[in-house]
């Protein structure tokens, strides 16, 4: 067992707990709920989150007690509240095991911030592929309604929140926020222009709020435990509590660890994940999911909170450390990253649509040595102009593994080059070799 | 016609939305269920049903990769071959089951068994290689795992390898 406290996975780690209702209700569950509802003010349960400095588990960090503030007090029509369970960014699997371990905790969470926000109806929005985690969630709402912790008058306080599950069908791009508003709303999951921002045109065009699982599930343990407690968690003042890092790749034990925020690259590696499966040392890994920027060994002690992590040049984003050993080509994990974008442009935009299309042709020609030196520049050119340039961070997204990749193993790129060049096999005129 | 075999279904959907549009795709997974694929007249009815035009539910339908305009085999294995799969295998178990079944990611066997898709990350990167088969997720993908798997769901039609709900690294004390 780990040394220090744990939030999100207590329950779950415990043997023969099965997340039923009767289960959650032993380890304190719904107290929170109870607690509150009715006896703390909507605003007051917001600035104990704000107090809390808990920021969203998703992958822009954004304060969650803040974006709550940023709803219409006065807006006398219905608001939303979306639960974004679409976690579909490669390197990231937490929402998942919360979802299906401990679904009445994320449901707590839920009805807590439709109190808080003043939501009567919840869609948790899960990615269409996870159809057991659909159905826990169905049977777990089902429970909860039965016990009056969902739905009409709950607890006998005149507060009401329904929960709806709706399932995506297999787009990455809805898990960005407007877009998710798109998809619920029966549309294709294109992102909005912000702003206006969903606090005040959200789902339907009323004031919504989105919020990531895992940020969801820390609220029960927050109103429960106070704000001080959690803020006095991780790595304060800005990054607070902990986080469920979901580490793959090649070490010996992969899976989910949830740490105080601020514990180093190296001992979450090396101390909870076990290490290296091999006797290969580590070559590079990624913080925060695809997203986010590649490091390299020399950021093991980098500290996993949101502002150590920018500082060294990439982002804690959703959580997902990928870890790869020493062989592994970084032009070729690059392409892969890259596919994997370009597979899910939602192609709104030109710049995303069209160069990561681009990215893909001239990775792939130079991994099948047919490249040219002046590859390069063209890489660095189109990543340059797709960031920035699109309605949503995706196309950022997109071009953080092949900058990250040229900027600390630029050699790699060369040496492929080099070899064409060698081997003379580059024609005149010659462009790409297609997808 | 969906509305006369799945009547209290559809008005279940439909209830949990300001908007009718918004059940356009729990619909369209609801056809889907009972044809193996959505087909043209569903998709006809549906935009009746929820007041939309036929090409406003054939632009959202062609969005989404879940959705299947021709039908597939009885099992659709999708492999994830994004880079959290690849680094431990993924590559390998496309291989293996291409060999197996003769078929490339795309196609289908003849008996109308098995169709293979390579897809991008499921949610599954701490437990790759892995797989989904219809509604299953398969994870942990070593050779012998999937000769055992594509033997069960030939005979039996399911597999009691397939995981979840999802736990991974176990805790300590209910190892077995």
């Amino acid at each position: 067992m780990p040394k220090h406290e744990l939030i999100l996975l207590k329950n779950m780690m415990q043997p023969g707990y099965t997340g039923s209702l009767t289960d959650y209700e032993k380890t304190g569950g719904y107290q929170a709920l109870g607690n509150t509802l009715g006896k703390i003010a909507p605003s007051d349960v917001t600035a104990m989150v704000r107090k809390s400095g808990l920021r969203g588990r998703g992958g822009a960090g954004f304060p969650t007690g803040v974006k709550w503030g940023f709803l219409p007090k006065d807006y006398q029509g219905p608001r939303y509240l979306c639960c974004n369970a679409d976690e579909s960014e490669p390197g990231t699997f937490k929402d998942r095991q919360l979802m299906e371990r401990d679904p009445h905790q994320v449901l707590e969470g839920i009805v807590l911030a439709c109190y808080a926000i003043g939501a009567e109806t919840a869609y948790i929005y899960i990615r269409g592929e996870m159809v057991l985690g659909s159905k826990i969630l169905e049977q777990a709402i089902g429970e909860a309604r039965v016990a009056g912790y969902i739905g009409k008058n709950i607890l006998g306080t005149g507060i009401n929140a329904d929960v709806w599950v709706h399932r995506g069908a297999g787009a990455y791009i809805c898990g960005e926020e407007t877009a998710l508003l798109e998809s619920l709303e029966g549309k294709r999951g294109l992102p909005r222009i912000k702003p206006p921002f969903p606090a005040t045109h959200g789902l339907y065009n009323k004031p919504t709020v989105v919020n990531n699982v895992e940020t969801l599930a820390n609220l029960p343990h927050i109103l429960n435990k106070g704000p001080e407690w959690f803020a006095a968690i991780g790595s304060p003042p800005k990054s607070t509590g902990t986080r469920v890092f979901c580490v793959s790749g090649h070490v010996k034990r992969p899976g989910n660890y949830e740490v105080p925020m601020g514990m180093t690259v190296r001992e979450l590696v090396y101390e909870h994940a076990g290490g290296m499966r091999s006797d290969k040392p580590m070559k590079a890994f990624i913080p925060g999911g695809a997203s986010a920027p590649f490091l390299t060994p020399a950021h093991l002690d980098v500290k996993l909170d949101f502002e150590h992590v920018a500082a060294a040049g990439s982002m804690l984003g959703s959580g997902g450390v990928t870890v790869m050993e020493e062989g592994t080509s970084m032009v070729w994990a690059a392409l892969r990253l890259m596919e994997f974008f370009y597979h899910e442009s939602c192609g709104k935009c030109s710049p995303c649509r069209e160069g990561s299309s681009w990215l893909v042709q001239t990775l792939r020609r130079i991994l099948a040595k047919r490249g040219r030196m002046e590859d390069l520049e063209t890489l660095s050119d189109l990543c340059k102009n797709i960031a920035g340039r699109t309605v949503c961070a995706f196309g950022d997204a997109a071009v953080a593994p092949i900058q990250s990749t040229l900027k600390h193993w630029r050699q790699e790129y060369v040496d492929l080059i080099n070899e064409a060049e060698a081997a003379n096999l580059i024609m005149p005129g010659q462009v790409g070799v297609g997808r | 016609m969906l509305i006369d075999k799945y009547k209290d279904e559809i008005s279940d959907i439909l209830s949990r939305y300001p908007v009718k549009r918004s059940a356009l795709i729990p619909l369209l997974y609801l056809a889907q269920r009972d044809q193996g694929y959505v087909t043209e007249s569903a998709m006809q009815e549906i935009a009746h049903l929820l007041r939309l035009t036929p090409p406003q539910v054939y632009e959202t339908i062609t969005f989404y990769t879940m959705f299947n305009l021709k039908p597939t085999g009885k099992f659709h294995i999708q492999v994830c071959k994004s880079l959290m799969c690849a680094l431990v295998g993924s590559d390998t178990v496309i291989e293996w089951i291409k060999t197996k079944l003769g078929i490339a990611p795309g196609e289908s066997t003849v008996d109308g068994l098995f169709s293979l898709s390579t897809v991008e990350c499921l949610a599954a990167c701490g437990t790759g290689p892995m797989m989904q088969v219809n509604d299953d997720y398969y994870e942990r993908l070593t050779e012998d795992k999937l000769d055992r798997i594509l033997a069960d769901l030939r005979s039996t039609g399911s597999s009691p390898l397939k995981s979840g709900p999802f736990m991974w690294p176990e805790p300590v004390s209910t190892k077995r």
